[in-house]
């Protein structure tokens, strides 16, 4: 069983060569071209160290004296550090171009705030402004999940949604929050991992490239409902956005209240 | 042998068979979770149907079991109280009835860590990390009350335990040695337990006072670790202004150093045993002692890389990144070194050389994707999802577990003047071997996939990650063949125990001080390795023969 389990892996991953869902971020090409190589030149390198000792144990008996060629190791040493000072420069490099550099100023303001057990996406409306919550007044059943002050006028056209609607092709500036335990913001389709972590304010931000949906998962053991703490995101075409999104706000404002 | 003996390698036998009760209580956590994952529904006996935090509180109770009270006492504490006096030339531990005391404590961290089963809610479910604010106010889950303070109590008696073990270890080490035992007439082994002894010291005694300042934080009203206007089930908890993030940094301090705590003696082990049966001198050696040394410094400087998406800062990631990076190349060292002595060598595949070979294979499997997991841009895909779990069960578990196994086939003659069965032996090798890749090795698909860890099924509201079911079941099938094989190893053990065959006088022809007659008291005058092949045979210099009697 466990030699055809490996085996069937390795067929598998021949015809789809990392087993990732499919990319539908901007940045992703580049992330998974790095991961397709990592994964390739460390399985060779797994290879040559394991055909190494078959060879070593098969020629065991002949050996009639240590024979090793002196200087072999040192040039493999030597090529192994420029591999690792490669992998460490190109993914440095990519690294930097997702987190160093904030988002654009035009970039879509999305509040991602996580709860046991439950993600709510908040958007702040025409103000373009979030209005202040508190924890005090987080009232889930009274439908304020995330404990808007109605006294801040700032919060009157926030919209929250337990789905994250984003326009195809414009980037998003996520704001993570957590209300309660460190939560696990993940979306394996848009190559995407951030903790929300109580009493901090984390920003990621990234552009959907591709319309479709993709799940989002929570990637920090959060509590007993960890595993069934799921949302969508859902990227659509910018007119459908604008429809979804005035849609949301007009039923809000006659809402009144927060 | 006395129940409150002081000596030294009856203790090691006692912390060799705590270690076996814990991977097996260990083993059988993890057999319920993987059967549970692939069917989930299923009622098993005893446990009956299991339940979300059911799921979580085995997820925490095997790593914490695995990882403390395996990983951490057998191959370390567990094999030096067993040969490392005799392997410096000393009587004794400087320190016997300290010894004795770090024995018994770490006996009753076990038992309060298991009493956390049995009390009301169970035993905790933040993982063996247990991350605040989950793991500090006893309304976030089940639990997270009385088990969470029982998982506290046991880990800080353990902190201790481990302390009075490494000074005992190092004290040992640095004033016990025999005349004419210098640094470069050290066993490979010794070099990893005093790099291993002064690592313990630094971080166990640093996580000991992160357990109290989050125990602090739950019985006394500090808020080290939770912010203001932290909102648990309903209530404000916050009213300080603490940070879950210090509580990580605090914990990866611990936890990095800690990886190289259970994986660093098996290095020294590999090193001996491949010098021993391949019957030559080890290239490099005082290199290879000086990578031990930097691999343990390194390992100091790197516990960021487990934080790359925890909130710390970006740029924080980048050192993390360079730093971790820094350490493949001491390990590649190791590993060339490895190689070049067995090339060349004239093999002896004897069940602890095929032992140390697996524990070579693992290393060389799971230290591959350290890597790939230390850049930060890939890690924020791969992060706490199964490539990581494959990653570490590889290169820690398996490789720390096949040093294990090795050591004792190795020096079983020295607890019991008897050897085990090679055959059996062989069989089993084999098995677990196989067994061992294909539970693990598969896990990094799934991880790929972007199934995250401590998930308790496969489908949920949104996701149903069918596509990587087979490759579960395949998991789960090998996990179970992989456990079933260590009953060869039990039946090994105790049947040859009692009915082995007797050993001679240094069965194995070695080399180093624990194999030396009773009588053999001399300066020591050689290297630890002198082995070596002559034309038609092979021939070695013991380490308690004078340099004079050379031929």
């Amino acid at each position: 069983m466990p030699v055809h389990v490996i085996l069937l892996d390795a067929v598998r991953v021949a015809q789809s060569p990392t087993w990732m869902p499919s990319d539908g971020a901007l940045h992703g090409p580049a992330l998974d071209h790095l991961m397709r190589w990592n994964l390739i030149a460390l399985c060779l390198c797994f290879l040559a160290a394991h055909a190494w000792l078959v060879a070593a144990i098969l020629r065991r008996r002949k050996s009639t004296q240590a024979t090793a060629p002196k200087a072999l190791p040192w040039i493999i040493l030597t090529a192994l550090c420029a591999m690792y000072v490669w992998m460490a420069v190109i993914a440095q490099r990519l690294w930097a171009e997702n987190r160093f550099a904030g988002p654009a100023p035009e970039a879509m303001q999305v509040e991602v705030v996580g709860e046991q057990f439950q993600w709510y996406f908040r958007y702040p409306g025409e103000d373009a402004a979030f209005g202040i919550t508190r924890p005090e007044l987080v009232n889930a059943a009274g439908g304020n999940p995330l404990g808007l002050d109605a006294r801040d006028a700032r919060g009157k056209d926030d919209v929250v949604s337990s789905v994250l609607v984003l326009p195809v092709g414009r980037e998003a500036d996520l704001r993570l929050r957590s209300l309660d335990v460190i939560h696990g913001f993940f979306i394996p389709g848009m190559r995407l991992k951030e903790n929300a972590v109580p009493g901090l304010v984390l920003h990621v931000h990234f552009t959907p490239s591709v319309i479709g949906t993709y799940p989002i998962l929570c990637s920090q053991v959060c509590g007993s409902g960890h595993a069934r703490m799921q949302a969508m995101l859902s990227v659509v075409s910018p007119a459908e956005f604008q429809a979804w999104l005035a849609a949301r706000e007009r039923a809000r404002i006659q809402e009144g209240a927060p | 042998m006395r129940v409150f003996t002081t000596n030294h390698r009856a203790l090691g036998i006692l912390y060799l068979l705590l270690a076996l009760a814990a991977v097996i209580a260990g083993t059988l956590l993890s057999l319920v979770m993987r059967v549970h994952r692939v069917w989930p529904d299923l009622a098993l006996p005893f446990f009956g149907t299991i339940k979300p935090e059911d799921y979580l509180a085995l997820v925490t109770m095997h790593g914490t079991l695995m990882i403390f009270f395996v990983l951490t006492t057998a191959p370390q504490i567990g094999f030096a109280n067993l040969v490392l006096p005799e392997q410096i030339g000393a009587r004794s531990m400087a320190f016997p009835r300290l010894n004795a005391a770090a024995f018994w404590l770490t006996a009753l961290a076990l038992l309060v860590l298991l009493a956390a089963f049995f009390v009301p809610q169970g035993a905790p479910i933040s993982g063996w990390t247990s991350y605040p604010p989950l793991s500090a106010v006893a309304a976030a889950g089940p639990g997270e009350g009385a088990g969470m303070d029982l998982w506290l109590m046991s880990i800080g008696i353990f902190c201790l335990a481990s302390w009075l073990g490494a000074v005992n270890m190092l004290v040992t080490i640095l004033s016990e040695r025999r005349a004419g035992m210098t640094w470069s007439r050290l066993p490979m082994t010794v070099w990893a337990w005093l790099v291993t002894s002064i690592l313990t010291l630094l971080v166990f005694s640093e996580l000991l006072a992160a357990i109290i300042l989050l125990f602090s934080d739950r019985h006394f009203g500090s808020s080290f670790f939770v912010p203001q206007g932290d909102l648990v089930n309903g209530h404000i908890v916050g009213h300080g202004d603490g940070s879950p993030l210090l509580w990580l940094h605090l914990f990866w301090f611990f936890g990095h150093p800690e990886v190289y705590i259970a994986v660093l003696p098996g290095m020294g082990l590999a090193t001996s045993l491949f010098a021993n049966f391949a019957r030559r001198r080890v290239p490099g050696y005082r290199l290879m002692a000086a990578m031990l040394l930097v691999i343990g410094l390194l390992g100091l400087v790197v516990w960021g890389h487990h934080m790359f998406v925890s909130g710390m800062n970006p740029y924080a990631g980048t050192a993390f990144a360079l730093t971790t990076m820094a350490i493949a190349i001491p390990s590649t060292v190791e590993v060339l070194g490895w190689l070049t002595i067995l090339w060349g060598g004239r093999l002896r595949l004897t069940t602890p050389m095929l032992f140390a070979l697996g524990f070579l294979s693992f290393f060389i499997a799971g230290g591959l994707t350290g890597p790939i997991l230390a850049q930060p841009v890939l890690d924020a895909y791969l992060h706490n999802t199964f490539f990581v779990v494959a990653h570490f069960h590889l290169v820690m578990a398996m490789a720390g577990v096949f040093s294990v196994f090795a050591g004792v086939y190795y020096w079983f003659p020295l607890m019991t003047r008897r050897m085990m069965n090679e055959t059996l032996g062989k069989l089993h090798f084999w098995i677990t071997l196989i067994a061992a890749y294909g539970t693990f090795f598969p896990m990094h698909f799934s991880g790929l996939a972007g199934e995250p860890r401590h998930y308790e099924r496969l489908a949920g509201p949104i996701t149903s990650f069918s596509a990587i079911a087979a490759n579960e079941r395949g998991i789960t099938f090998s996990a179970l063949l992989l456990a079933s094989a260590q009953l060869i190893f039990l039946w090994n053990v105790f049947a040859s125990a009692r009915r082995g065959r007797v050993a001679e006088a240094n069965p194995w022809e070695a080399t180093t001080l624990e194999w030396a007659p009773e009588m053999a008291r001399a300066r020591v005058e050689r290297g630890p390795y002198e082995y070596e092949i002559l034309a038609n045979e092979t021939n070695f210099h013991p380490q308690w023969e004078l340099a004079s009697k050379q031929e």
